[in-house]
């Protein structure tokens, strides 16, 4: 079968593009992605009807020399449903826009949960009351890298210390060494 | 030409009328919740006759406008087809009770009424088109109707979590679906049909790299499809948070369709054993790691998700060992692990109501507080785990007696898998059952009952208990799937049979091509 060239290089093009956006966190972009590749999957489609002919059952042409049309039937059905589909991904990026403000897939909360658990338990038995704060905040997966900036504002250890024990606020002096030790340990 | 013939497209254009029905009556809800009892009711009955038929006189074959099999579209029913529409019928008629019964239509304020009916009859006119499809276009259209169905079942009420999980899963859909449209694309241009009997004899002369090309692209598009592992991530991340009774349909319905589709390309399109040493190791990794999640898991409904992507290892298992014995297995043990898989979820579903959770680190006391629930949820894990007396145990009786069959060093490697996933899958059951039911209320640490919980949140409202009170439809609708899948335990041998016949039209592919193509009708 030979292929016209000038469909296989926009189909090959979509494709990558379409894959490259997909690969994207924010939402809109894995919209278009998937937009591109079921518009390239059309493409391959109409490639696979071989050379393009005449109109099929019109008046006093040969069968030979006919289009394929079931390819083009298949093109159609597969566009409605594309249509659809992405009428409907826009609604729910929408939706997601108003509810979280956010355009970017987040993860999962009870992933994390299982994920930062064994470390948790882990910590458990020689968890006492000396330094409340052994357990380490779970890295949020959705936060940004930390910044390398060293005078960046204070680490956000202070923020956690002042929420969860009132103790190493009050004497930061006393447990500033097992809180470094406690977050070393509760880091891995 | 049977006199049943025109029964067989009923069973997707039934649904399908009835949906635009219930949509039109969007504000008459008791019209709308007979009209989808109704159908359904009816689509079960069809099936069970279609089944009776096929199984005495044969495939029965329907050419759709009556254009002859190659040009036209055909809707094929042979015992495997009737047999699914049957139990999907069945299964889906019982979660539209639970649902009713639970209230998901009235008093939820997640869940907007006037579209659940019309999706859910949307998804089920999807299932059966997917399993009467006579080409793999049409086949193709059939998964892309229950696939929207279901994303605006999983985002339902459009809650943020819903939203979240509902992303994942439509982007994953929809590249499975991109692939097999693309996978379509390349069988039409290489053997020139959509047919599934055209492209079963044709198939065979292709170059055999094209050959291994497509049925490897088939295979990933339905292995997303069926959550064969390393394809299932995005399961249990997108099911757990939908409404109870979806996640029930969703896990017994969805993932089978995938697996349907997977038995078919191996029995009929490739029939080939190239890749079925690919499919056994696969099986392997999707039971061993699905449990191994499982066993990760402290919340209910996640945890019967990772045992869902486990027990997909199993069918894979069936249909990877190429024999007619392993394929007759797969198809027994599909059939049981639909209704044990949504019993099980509409059981948490119950525990969800009970509780007020499904976190078993909160949950405790259920045995005294409900013994009713604690049954309905003891006999199907039981099942699942592969007792002796239920069915569970005599679907993997036959894949293990398949697999010493084969007799491969592969085949004993998974013969020993199975033995000790079927073991694993106990465990997370039993940590259930030990800390949600057979653990006092007292020693749970944060105990918080379904009506303090209430209170927190709304202290001056009037006190909602009553709503949140189990009601007798969904005790019952779980009741009576309890009762199915222990009436396929006491049936099994009659039901084994069928399955064997089932197996058996599938092996070799002349009498598929015979009663699709076949000159005289």
């Amino acid at each position: 079968m030979t292929v016209s060239l000038a469909l296989l290089v926009p189909m090959a093009v979509l494709y990558a593009s379409g894959v490259y956006l997909l690969l994207e966190k924010s939402m809109t972009r894995v919209i278009l992605g998937i937009l591109l590749i079921g518009n390239a999957t059309n493409l391959l489609l109409l490639m696979m009807s071989g050379p393009a002919g005449v109109a099929p059952i019109a008046d006093g042409k040969e069968p030979g020399a006919f289009s394929d049309p079931v390819p083009q039937a298949l093109i159609l059905t597969a566009i409605v449903i594309t249509f659809a589909v992405s009428a409907f991904l826009l609604a729910l990026v929408y939706r997601s826009w108003r509810l979280a403000q956010e355009d970017e897939v987040q993860v999962d909360e009870e992933d994390v949960a299982v994920a930062t658990r064994d470390t948790q338990a882990a910590e458990e038995p020689d968890r006492g009351e000396e330094s409340s704060e052994v357990s380490a905040p779970a890295e949020d997966p959705n936060a940004p890298p930390p910044a390398e900036d060293p005078n960046a504002p204070p680490p956000a250890e202070d923020v956690f210390a002042d929420e969860e024990s009132g103790d190493a606020a009050e004497l930061p002096g006393v447990d500033g060494v097992e809180e470094s030790t406690g977050d070393t340990e509760g880091g891995r | 030409m049977s006199a049943a013939l025109p029964l067989v497209p009923l069973v997707v254009l039934l649904p399908l009328v009835a949906a635009a029905a219930t949509l039109l009556l969007s504000r008459h809800e008791h019209a709308q919740r007979w009209i989808t009892l109704g159908v359904l009711t009816a689509v079960a009955v069809i099936g069970v006759v279609l089944l009776i038929e096929v199984d005495a006189n044969g495939p029965l074959v329907m050419d759709v406008g009556g254009w002859p099999a190659p040009f036209g579209i055909v809707l094929v029913v042979d015992r495997l087809s009737a047999l699914m529409v049957s139990v999907s019928a069945a299964v889906l008629l019982s979660v539209l009770l639970f649902s009713v019964g639970q209230g998901l239509a009235d008093d939820d304020d997640d869940t907007p009424v006037s579209i659940y009916y019309p999706s859910y009859l949307v998804l089920s006119a999807g299932v059966m088109n997917a399993f009467v499809a006579g080409d793999l276009f049409n086949l193709y259209v059939g998964f892309e109707i229950l696939l929207i169905a279901s994303y605006v079942l999983l985002t339902l009420g459009g809650t943020e979590a819903r939203i979240r999980a509902g992303t994942t899963y439509i982007v994953v859909s929809l590249l499975s679906s991109v692939l097999f449209l693309a996978a379509i694309a390349m069988v039409y241009g290489a053997t020139g049909t959509v047919n599934m009997a055209q492209i079963s004899e044709r198939v065979a002369d292709l170059p055999a790299e094209l050959q291994t090309l497509l049925h490897v692209m088939l295979l990933l598009a339905f292995g997303i499809k069926a959550a064969v592992f390393p394809l299932s991530f995005w399961l249990p991340d997108s099911y757990p948070t939908a409404p109870a009774p979806v996640t029930a349909v969703f896990a017994g319905l969805l993932t089978k369709v995938g697996i349907y589709a997977i038995l078919r390309t191996e029995t009929i399109l490739f029939p080939t054993p190239e890749l079925n040493e690919a499919l056994l190791i696969v099986a392997l990794l999707t039971m061993v790691i699905g449990i191994l999640g499982a066993i990760a898991q402290a919340d209910i409904k996640r945890m019967l998700s990772f045992t869902l992507v486990s027990h997909i290892g199993y069918m894979v298992l069936g249909v990877g060992l190429g024999t007619a014995a392993g394929v007759a297995a797969a198809i027994f043990y599909t059939i049981h692990h639909i209704v044990v898989q949504t019993t099980l979820f509409l059981g948490a579903g119950l525990i969800e109501r009970v509780g007020g959770t499904t976190s078993i680190s909160r949950l405790g006391g259920l045995l005294k507080a409900s013994p009713v629930v604690a049954v309905l949820f003891f006999l199907p894990a039981l099942n699942l785990g592969g007792i002796p007396p239920f069915s569970g145990f005599i679907g993997k009786l036959g894949l293990l007696e398949a697999s010493v069959a084969v007799g491969t060093p592969l085949a004993y490697t998974l013969l020993g898998a199975a033995v000790a996933v079927s073991l694993l899958t106990l465990y997370p059951l039993a940590r259930v059952w030990n800390l949600a039911f057979w653990r006092p209320r007292e020693e749970v640490a944060d105990y918080r009952s379904v009506l303090t919980a209430e209170l927190d949140e709304n202290p001056f409202g009037d006190s909602q208990g009553g709503k949140r009170a189990l009601s007798r439809l969904m005790i019952g609708a779980t009741a009576g799937m309890v009762a199915v899948t222990v009436g396929l335990s006491i049936a099994a041998g009659p039901l084994y049979d069928l399955a064997t016949r089932a197996g058996a039209d599938l092996q070799g592919t002349s009498r598929y091509i015979e009663a699709v193509l076949g000159g005289d009708r």
